[in-house]
């Protein structure tokens, strides 16, 4: 198919080591009908089913001729209605989406307090990293339309994020989306509020007036929308002003629930290097550990970025836990196994969790107000965080859901 | 001649020619049903009268000694695949066999790689009959668009043994590319400039040819120690400047792979046989080629070394990741039957422990026992697999034969065989209602392993048994291949012609089931 003197729009990738994507040209012509032609590797098991979403993508906004070429190397049918979709808005302006059903195990929230150890990083714009993100099993994916997504690709990379949020599986992970920064991000909105998102990261936060016209926009889509379960946000930290602003913009909403570090902006701002001892980041960090246990939200971790040393990004989990954080991002799927593993109690911690929630139990077999082990007094906080741990470890696969009868 | 004919339905339901290439066949009638009886082919009689007295056997040329061997219209020449993808014999073979005009001829190769693809035009102008062996790349789209002249025979490694002892083949020619050998004949793969490891795999050749040629860049004055094929059974020495490029047996499928989703499937694999009870000291193994597989081996090493076990046995393919577990001493013995890469080569030549093996010792349908079936588990990929736990192999979904068999039937007989695959490739769902071509019954197939969930074959009441409170996420092959066809959508079936254009033989030299030619 040739494309000569015509106003033109394209989407999506192709070329070396692309897969799972499709490369889409689109032409509106005053006749001919719908002229399309598919270019696929799949084409003997999936061309009659390309062609068939793409003539009803193209007849949902009412075009009847145009040219349309699909360079396809094996995407599945939400990637491929949001390729077309975005270069039919690229020429027609029009309010109409095309949606994907919500897949039915989709239909979930999540709550405030659950584990957010691991969150997988996907760019926003690469389908082939969304379909097996969840077999990974991280705590959260997060499609990121910001610092992954080329300009020139931001405004297909949003049809994309959310058909994915709605039709492609995660297997439990939260589904989390990092939009741009305020304002820019703000356009991003209208495609994942409505659209079965669990939480929004909000990079590069200073001050807490972003957070309160993000909501404001939020809070407003989902009326529009009908859209009644919670969304989370998890403000991103990672200018000198947004750490010194840190504990306001923790309060600030109470949909925030926890707020994560960015280092690499961080340092770029202080004028200094990133280096692996993480000197010149400590204050940082710390204050943001502190803002977050202050106001009661999670404090997690920035990235570690070399994929291939596992054991240098155990030192840097273990770290990060001395520290206070409760969890940390991941660029590569293998990251998630080591980041779950030391986050998660270690032996020390289960056996002393054990001892106090035994002698909790004990305590109140005996109708005793006051826990004690051995002489010492046990504070119910105490109690509280050993519950937490014992909970955690069984959950984890640490310790065996029934570990008082073992012991 | 009709490329085939007297077409009947085999056990597994399938229709098979029982007359290819003009020479009847028995039909698949089921696992271990075919006992053929009577004696075994025996090679023609010779008398050591007739071959020089001071043992020097070698010949000027390998054409001198295709000559001297009385090459001619329709025979059989057989050729092997220790070089894997560094071979430089075969073709030469077939350029000196057009200079001299011969034609028909059929090529009898223990596997086929990309290397070779040019013999595409000796098939086409007749100097190639068909092929018997394993058609890959350029060869399988060939065959597949129904271009050879004869029919296409595919058969295991164990199989190829079967066949030259059931007289099914006659092999008129055997040449060997040896990387180290005397003039007497006697060769060795595991030493010379081109060491490639072990020749197991001429070893049938060398004993049931009419004539045997060993061909070596790397002659030693008589005698060659170790002697992997002896010169007892030699006619001819050539001496020629390269025999093959031993960098090139490394291929991609036998590097470990680096894809987070392969190594979760790994990971899975490794965990289910040790919730399953099969990881235990002195437990045996084999792991394929392909990257996942080899991954396998890893996970394997870590719990052996984590627990203070060890490994009786391994069967090869050796490679790297193999020998290190030798050398850690997490295994006893490597009994391998060819080298993925040179540390595996070096390994068999220095280590004891690191044993040469043939399709004789491990998969022979005539022997008496053979290893396969002895192994704890075997780790074995595949292109598809459908509801019933068959297996394809050979062909891609959309019918164009894609890999030989090699040793792959041959291993379903071990005591547990594990399939790790993912789900679907590029929106092409692996597991299908019915594999395209049927290499592998269902009922030897035990564990399908995908990064979506583990399916066990009903079949083995007491892995699901043992499985029962596993973390592992077990489901049913139908559930399985729901998840597959929600993901990517339900594939429509490829067009295939009714014409066969080969057959794939089981591991009895039974007619398992037809390769069919696709309609371009």
């Amino acid at each position: 198919m040739e494309f000569i003197n015509e106003k033109t729009a394209i989407a999506g990738n192709k070329g070396k080591g692309i897969r799972s994507d499709c490369f889409v040209t689109l032409a509106l012509t005053t006749e001919g009908g719908l002229q399309i032609e598919i270019q696929s590797k799949v084409a003997v098991f999936f061309g009659e089913a390309i062609h068939k979403t793409a003539v009803s993508v193209l007849e949902f906004f009412g075009i009847e001729n145009a040219k349309l070429l699909i360079e396809d190397t094996g995407a599945i049918d939400c990637v491929l209605a949001a390729r077309i979709e975005a270069v039919i808005k690229i020429l027609v302006n029009t309010s109409k989406a095309y949606l994907p059903e919500i897949y039915a195990a989709n239909n979930y929230s999540t709550t405030k307090e659950r584990n957010r150890f691991s969150r997988l990083y996907l760019p926003g714009n690469s389908p082939s990293l969304m379909l097996n993100a969840g077999i990974h099993k991280p705590n959260a994916i997060i499609l990121d339309l910001e610092d992954a997504v080329a300009v020139d690709k931001k405004f297909e990379a949003r049809f994309l994020v959310r058909n994915a949020l709605r039709a492609i599986d995660f297997y439990g992970a939260e589904r989390m989306v990092r939009i741009n920064q305020i304002p820019q991000g703000l356009e991003d909105l209208d495609y994942i509020v409505p659209n079965n998102v669990n939480l929004i990261l909000v990079p590069k936060c200073e001050d807490a007036e972003q957070i309160h016209v993000l909501n404001m926009r939020i809070n407003e889509l989902k009326k529009q929308n009908n859209i009644t379960n919670e969304i989370w946000l998890m403000p991103i930290i990672e200018s000198a002003k947004g750490v010194m602003n840190a504990y306001q913009i923790a309060l600030s909403a109470p949909n925030i629930v926890s707020m994560a570090i960015g280092l690499e902006d961080y340092t770029a701002d202080l004028g200094c290097r990133r280096t692996n001892e993480a000197t010149e980041s400590f204050f940082a960090r710390s204050v943001l550990v502190n803002a977050c246990r202050a106001s009661g939200i999670q404090p997690i971790d920035s990235v570690f970025s070399d994929i291939a040393d596992m054991e240098a990004l155990k030192e840097n989990v273990l770290k990060s836990k001395a520290l206070g954080f409760d969890g940390m991002g991941c660029i590569h799927p293998r990251q998630i196994k080591v980041i779950h593993e030391y986050f998660a109690p270690d032996s020390i911690e289960i056996e002393k969790a054990k001892k106090i929630v035994l002698a909790f139990d004990e305590a109140t077999a005996q109708g005793l107000g006051v826990v004690s082990l051995g002489t010492k007094m046990i504070d119910p906080p105490v109690v509280k965080r050993a519950v937490k741990t014992i909970d955690l470890a069984i959950n984890m696969g640490k310790l065996s859901k029934d570990w008082r009868n073992e012991a | 001649m009709k490329k085939y004919d007297k077409l009947v339905s085999n056990a597994a339901g399938r229709i098979v020619p029982t007359e290819i290439n003009g020479v009847d066949q028995y039909p698949y009638m089921g696992i271990g049903k075919h006992k053929p009886s009577g004696r075994k082919y025996a090679p023609q009689i010779v008398s050591c009268s007739d071959y020089p007295a001071d043992g020097n056997k070698t010949i000027p040329s390998l054409k001198d000694a295709l000559i001297k061997s009385g090459l001619r219209d329709g025979m059989v020449i057989s050729t092997h695949h220790h070089f894997r993808n560094g071979d430089l014999i075969a073709i030469q073979i077939f350029d000196i066999a057009k200079e001299m005009g011969i034609k028909d001829l059929v090529w009898f190769p223990s596997a086929s790689f990309e290397c070779q693809s040019v013999l595409v035009k000796y098939l086409e102008d007749g100097t190639i009959h068909h092929i018997e062996g394993s058609m890959n790349g350029p060869l399988g789209s060939f065959t597949s668009e129904g271009k050879m002249k004869g029919l296409g025979v595919l058969r295991s490694h164990g199989g190829r043994y079967q066949a030259v002892q059931d007289g099914e083949i006659i092999i008129d020619i055997a040449v060997i590319a040896a990387p180290t050998a005397d003039a007497f004949g006697n060769a060795t793969g595991d030493r010379g400039s081109a060491a490639c490891g072990l020749l197991g795999f001429a070893l049938a050749d060398s004993q049931y040819a009419n004539k045997v040629v060993v061909v070596t860049d790397n002659l030693v004055p008589f005698p060659c120690i170790p002697w992997q094929i002896q010169g007892n059974n030699v006619d001819y020495v050539v001496v020629v400047d390269k025999v093959g490029i031993p960098e090139k047996i490394v291929s991609g499928t036998t590097e470990i792979t680096k894809s987070p989703d392969r190594l979760l499937l790994a990971e899975m694999t490794a965990q289910f046989c040790d919730e399953a009870g099969i990881i235990r000291d002195g437990f045996s193994f084999q792991a394929g080629a392909g990257g996942t597989a080899l991954s396998i081996g890893i996970y394997f090493a870590e719990i052996l070394r984590a627990r203070g076990m060890k490994s009786r046995w391994a069967r090869g393919g050796s490679n790297k990741y193999l020998v290190k577990m030798l050398e850690d001493g997490l295994l006893d013995y490597i009994l391998d039957g060819q080298t993925f890469d040179l540390e595996g080569v070096r390994s068999m030549r220095e280590n004891e422990g690191h044993v040469n093996t043939s399709p004789f010792t491990s998969y022979n349908y005539h022997g008496k026992g053979n290893f396969s079936s002895m192994v704890d588990v075997v780790i074995l990929g595949a292109t598809e697999i459908d509801v019933n736990f068959n297996g394809n192999v050979v062909t891609h979904s959309d019918g164009y034969l894609l890999h030989g068999i090699g040793g792959w039937q041959n291993c379903l007989h071990a005591k547990c065989t594990i399939i790790p695959i993912p789900l679907f490739r590029d929106r092409i769902p692996v597991i299908v209602d019915e594999v395209t071509t049927l290499c592998g019954p269902g009922d030897l197939i035990d564990v399908i392993v995908t990064e979506r969930g583990i399916a066990i074959n009903p079949k083995r009441t007491d892995l699901i048994e043992k499985m029962k409170n596993s973390s592992l996420p077990i489901r049913t092959i139908e559930e399985l291949k729901a998840e597959g066809e929600r993901i990517c959508g339900k594939a429509a079936k490829p067009k295939l012609s009714d014409e066969i254009v080969a057959v794939v033989k089981w591991v009895d030299g039974t007619i398992l089931d037809s390769i069919r030619k696709v309609e371009k």
